[in-house]
């Protein structure tokens, strides 16, 4: 950087932000989710009575964007601070994961899905036209189309607050640092200290969920949870739809290549009556 | 690895469409295809009366289609938002600018003689081979299990629908050329050996496989047992559609294929 001799010249690149969300931390206070809704202007996404522990919410979707997850498990010692008899309990706010190839902004026909100078993933409501191919192609299952209103609706990463140099309103209302906010590289460095750390103090299940290594290639929100990642329903194996691209096109020409070279053959051999 | 879930609760959305996707699926496979017909039948010297039928149901498949399409949209008004940008890698944008070129080009082929519409006929054929299979790749390239695992015979079982709906609507219209009950039976061939491949056998992988195939040996001989076929395979070709939209929505509610 510092050799480049037109470095003063060009506006600082903007920072990619992301979200790390600590599970060891959380409470389950629900204040992010109240938060989003009340800054984002989210409509009520029903009101249910799941019997899935104090979850009533039970995930992600179009007027859901930040949603926390209440796992219930078999008590162990050290495991939560319950007592022996009581079950143990965890709790992970679950949010899009701003995916470094997403699955809904390569889908996406009209161009309406952007990636902002964040690094994040956006959907711009005045493009949008409801098409729904966003919703398949979301490996987490995050955006969804909301029917009273017919446009696709997700985690703005709250892009507004981004360009006015706030943090998201799910980070602002967090009381207890579960979720943070900020530089990405910086806090990937804070996530594998805060897992060395609890690795050292015995809490060996603590795990970070990020897949790097899939086609996805790694996301811009990840989280540390204890135990296995699919009991949050985080798949460990997630795939960017554009993966299948190469297969089914090649698929697609050779199908096609059969009718085009099937119907000359027909008509060549028998077309006349 | 553990079975464990979260309480069950899907981790996929399902997909949002209704009935108009797999119907546009069903009506642009068999205009594409149709128009295909139309050129392959021109360049052998066949019938002129089963090329010009062949160019109209091209053309009024794709007239058809713009409707369905704009139908599912969520906010309709914005259909040409459509066209603001072109994205190779997504299917819905390649679909999109084909069905548009396709459309106009049907619509010259059937309405313009002579060279210009023999020239919008070649270019008609051309995007009906990507409208008859381009939807199986729409399907195969999301993150819904049943589809994603089938990428690569999608394209390949909606070609060939498509292909045994053109061929189904000419009969239908009063073609018997021989070549017709042979590509029919080609397709349906097609069909049946997919459906063994994918292990599913229902209604719509037997109208579409082994009864055409079956009634269209009997059709070298009979004209009424073609036109059976032919009906066959017309509703097989539309259960085909609906069939793997509505196993889409199943195959999402699990969150145990999605969670592997």
């Amino acid at each position: 950087m510092s050799d480049d001799p037109l470095a003063a010249r060009r506006s600082p690149p903007a920072v990619v932000t992301g979200f790390f969300t600590d599970s060891t931390l959380c409470i389950g206070c629900k204040a992010c989710e109240v938060a989003c809704k009340e800054w984002n202007d989210v409509p009520e996404d029903g009101f249910r009575w799941s019997g899935n522990s104090y979850d009533n919410t039970l995930s992600l979707g179009h007027s859901t964007w930040r949603h926390v997850k209440f796992v219930e498990r078999e008590p162990e010692i050290g495991r939560g601070g319950n007592a022996v008899e009581k079950m143990a309990w965890e709790f992970s706010s679950d949010v899009c994961k701003h995916c470094e190839n997403a699955g809904c902004l390569e889908a996406c026909p009209t161009g309406s899905i952007i990636r902002t100078e964040f690094g994040s993933v956006y959907v711009q409501p005045d493009i949008c036209n409801g098409c729904g191919y966003c919703v398949v192609s979301c490996p987490f299952g995050v955006i969804d189309r909301r029917e009273s209103d017919g446009r696709a609706f997700k985690c703005t990463f709250c892009y507004d607050r981004q360009k006015a140099g706030l943090e998201p309103a799910c980070a602002k209302a967090c009381p207890t640092g579960s979720i943070l906010f900020g530089d990405l590289e910086k806090l990937e460095r804070v996530a594998d200290e805060r897992i060395a750390r609890l690795h050292a103090m015995g809490m060996e299940d603590a795990t970070i969920w990020n897949p790097k290594e899939t086609s996805v290639g790694g996301t811009h929100a990840f989280f540390l949870v204890r135990g296995e990642p699919r009991a949050y329903n985080l798949p460990e194996n997630p795939v960017m739809p554009t993966a299948h691209l190469k297969d089914a096109w090649t698929s697609a020409a050779i199908g096609a290549a059969a009718i085009a070279v099937g119907s000359l053959l027909a008509f060549a051999l028998g077309g006349r009556k | 690895m553990s079975d464990e879930t979260y309480y069950d609760v899907p981790l996929l959305k399902p997909p949002v469409w209704t009935w108009e996707v797999p119907v546009y699926f069903f009506v642009g496979g068999a205009a594409g295809a149709s128009a295909v017909i139309a050129l392959a039948a021109q360049l052998t010297g066949a019938d002129r009366k089963l090329v010009r039928d062949a160019r109209r149901l091209a053309a009024g498949g794709a007239v058809l289609s713009g409707p369905l399409l704009v139908a599912d949209l969520g906010r309709p008004e914005r259909f040409l938002h459509m066209l603001r940008v072109f994205k190779p890698r997504s299917a819905m944008s390649v679909g999109a600018w084909t069905l548009t070129v396709f459309g106009g080009a049907s619509a010259g082929a059937a309405l313009v003689k002579g060279r210009l519409g023999d020239l919008a006929a070649a270019l008609s054929a051309a995007t009906g081979l990507v409208m008859a299979t381009y939807t199986g790749v729409l399907l195969g390239a999301t993150a819904i299990p049943v589809w994603a695992e089938h990428k690569k015979t999608l394209p390949i079982i909606f070609g060939a629908s498509g292909l045994a709906s053109a061929v189904a609507l000419l009969e239908l219209r009063g073609h018997d050329e021989p070549a017709l009950n042979a590509l029919g039976f080609a397709a349906a061939a097609a069909e049946a050996a997919l459906a063994r491949q994918t292990k599913r056998i229902g209604a719509a992988e037997l109208f579409s496989g082994l009864i055409p195939a079956v009634l269209r040996i009997g059709g070298l001989k009979s004209k009424r047992l073609r036109r059976v076929a032919a009906g066959a395979a017309l509703l097989g070709s539309l259960l085909t559609r609906l069939a793997w939209v509505e196993a889409g929505k199943a195959s999402a509610k699990n969150p145990r294929t999605a969670l592997r």
